[in-house]
């Protein structure tokens, strides 16, 4: 299922005086099994389009169409269910929106919304706890006994519960440890790889966008002013620098490298890209 | 003051948890010293925090801090030396302007009205936030929330400055921006500073860095001694530096880089060296 948006735009509260542009004029096709990054300086305007990907916001002009559905400015609030059921939504901070008893409940409660029966939305919830990585005797507690990456991992089954064929995810990783935060990247790298889950990241962490992603949208002020594979938007340093957006940490240091003196054919993008790089230049490989 | 912070045999149990939260914790900060605290998300690195200011009362074990042991009779005074700031910026603003914020701890205090004005403008100015004296805090970014928030323990002029993950909700921008000034207002106001941090530059930065596992101090060092742990790092709640990762990338290929913890600067001159001697 591919989400296409075909010159959209976006104003906060238009037609009053507080009239203030979201997106401008956006183009863009996310394709179906592709693992999207979003990044972009806070305020450019990534939340914003995250939520016209599940029809959350309706664009002022344009068109998003979500794999057979079109949104326009026109289109009422009426039998969006559907959509919401193919496009899981994980917002920054999601395990503030756990309310239930158990956890069990807590995962049950969107299949249940959607019309699945209980008995098979509490099968539903066996399954997913065991997809994030949690043990199965976790389903009958709290979730407010966890931990807070336990948590996280609880409301995230609760959207892996609807059987979304979209994930979309805001930040997930904010304010977890370094531990936490490889299991969570490793485990959506999973669902991609392994259940055929499209992935949108919105993210800051550029190591990140270089180990996972297989395209990266670059918004500023509203605008997608650059979109291409890792590799194509890395390629240009300085113009990240003027978007006030960094470099994974291997491309940093590889600019280090070429200052000394050591040649690239192209930005490394990872420390086993960058290792095999250097391998001819240290003398590495025929030394024995 | 020789010491900003001494703690002998601290211990500390949350009601009703099996084991301390904290367990034989000693250790002593030197005054106008930078420490890092380190440990993953349970380690008891907040739990220390609190029981510095004494919002938890210890065990058993002493806190001592700017000379003064921590007791009921001395807490305000404590108080009144540490300031924290806290990792969620927007759960600690209670004033409808950035300067009635940070005159808030200032009116608990019953400073007089004119040094007052004083204090916060100057605090907003250390903080370069003077220009949005008058903003609503709510309408603020990430850093500027977290400048305001320092403001608000500026004017209190404290000696020890503790942040709690206060730069774990930031931007890559925001976050530099904070540690930036948290530098410099070092340096002005002779301040120590306590940051608890997940974040390696951050901890790369400090005089020490104190590692917190389960309750327990099980290493303090420079950063340098402690980095060299490579990929065990990461189970100790910090990430890996990169030029230990690129350092194993490079063993798996044969090539083994000088033993001990490089910084990237180093790790950039020793591989130019090979690739000089070629």
């Amino acid at each position: 299922m591919d989400i296409t948006f075909d010159h959209v735009s976006f104003t906060y509260q238009a037609g009053t005086p507080f009239a203030g542009d979201g997106l401008k004029d956006i183009s863009t096709t996310i394709k179906g099994g592709d693992y999207t990054a979003i990044i972009g300086h806070t305020g450019s305007g990534k939340s914003t389009l995250l939520q016209h990907l599940n029809a959350l916001l309706k664009p002022t002009s344009g068109t998003v169409t979500i794999g057979d559905r079109e949104i326009t400015p026109e289109t009422n609030n009426k039998n969006l269910k559907p959509l919401r059921q193919k496009v899981g939504m994980v917002f920054q901070f999601a395990e503030n929106q756990l309310f239930e008893q158990t956890v069990e409940r807590d995962i049950a409660f969107g299949p249940m919304n959607f019309g699945v029966p209980e008995k098979d939305a509490k099968a539903l919830a066996a399954q997913m706890v065991k997809l994030v990585g949690l043990p199965d005797d976790i389903l009958q507690q709290s979730p407010f006994d966890l931990s807070g990456g336990q948590m996280r991992r609880v409301a995230i089954a609760g959207v892996l519960a609807m059987q979304p064929e979209i994930l979309v995810l805001d930040e997930p990783t904010a304010g977890l440890d370094p531990a936490g935060r490889l299991e969570m990247m490793t485990m959506f790298k999973k669902l991609h790889d392994e259940q055929g889950l499209t992935i949108v990241l919105v993210t800051h962490q550029m190591d990140d966008v270089a180990d996972y992603a297989d395209r990266v949208l670059v918004m500023e002020h509203g605008a997608l002013v650059r979109q291409g594979t890792p590799r194509e938007i890395f390629a240009d340093p300085d113009w990240l620098r003027q978007k006030q957006l960094g470099l994974p940490k291997t491309t940093a240091f590889a600019e280090r490298l070429q200052k000394l003196g050591f040649t690239f054919d192209q930005m490394p993008l990872t420390a086993s890209e960058l290792a095999d790089d250097l391998m001819p230049q240290i003398g590495g490989g025929d030394r024995g | 003051m020789a010491n900003a912070i001494d703690i002998s045999h601290l211990k500390y149990s949350y009601p009703e948890a099996t084991k301390p939260a904290l367990n034989d914790v000693s250790f002593v900060v030197p005054a106008g010293e930078w420490w890092a605290i380190i440990g993953h998300n349970g380690s008891g690195k907040s739990t220390l925090a609190k029981n510095i200011n004494g919002l938890l009362a210890p065990e058993s074990g002493s806190v001592t801090v700017a000379g003064m042991p921590l007791t009921e009779q001395t807490v305000w005074d404590i108080r009144a030396k540490v300031g924290i700031v806290f990792q969620n910026p927007d759960n600690q603003f209670v004033g409808a302007t950035v300067a009635d914020d940070v005159a808030f701890g200032l009116e608990n205090r019953a400073v007089p009205r004119d040094e007052m004005l004083t204090r916060v403008h100057d605090a907003l100015v250390a903080v370069n936030m003077q220009d949005f004296a008058t903003r609503e805090p709510a309408r603020l970014s990430g850093g500027q929330k977290q400048r305001v928030a320092i403001a608000g323990i500026v004017a209190q002029r404290p000696d020890i400055i503790i942040l709690d993950e206060a730069t774990s909700m930031l931007d890559p921008a925001g976050r530099l921006e904070i540690i930036d000034l948290i530098k410099q207002l070092r340096q002005q106001q002779s301040l120590t500073v306590l940051s608890i941090t997940h974040d390696i530059d951050e901890a790369a930065g400090a005089d020490h860095v104190l590692l917190l596992d389960d309750g327990q101090v099980k290493e303090i060092g420079t950063p340098a001694e402690i980095f060299q742990h490579g990929e065990a790092l990461l189970q100790l709640g910090l990430d890996v530096p990169y030029p230990e990762k690129l350092k194993n990338a490079l063993a798996k290929r044969g090539v083994h880089m000088p033993a001990g913890y490089l910084d990237e600067e180093g790790l950039a001159k020793a591989l130019w060296t090979l690739h000089s001697t070629m």
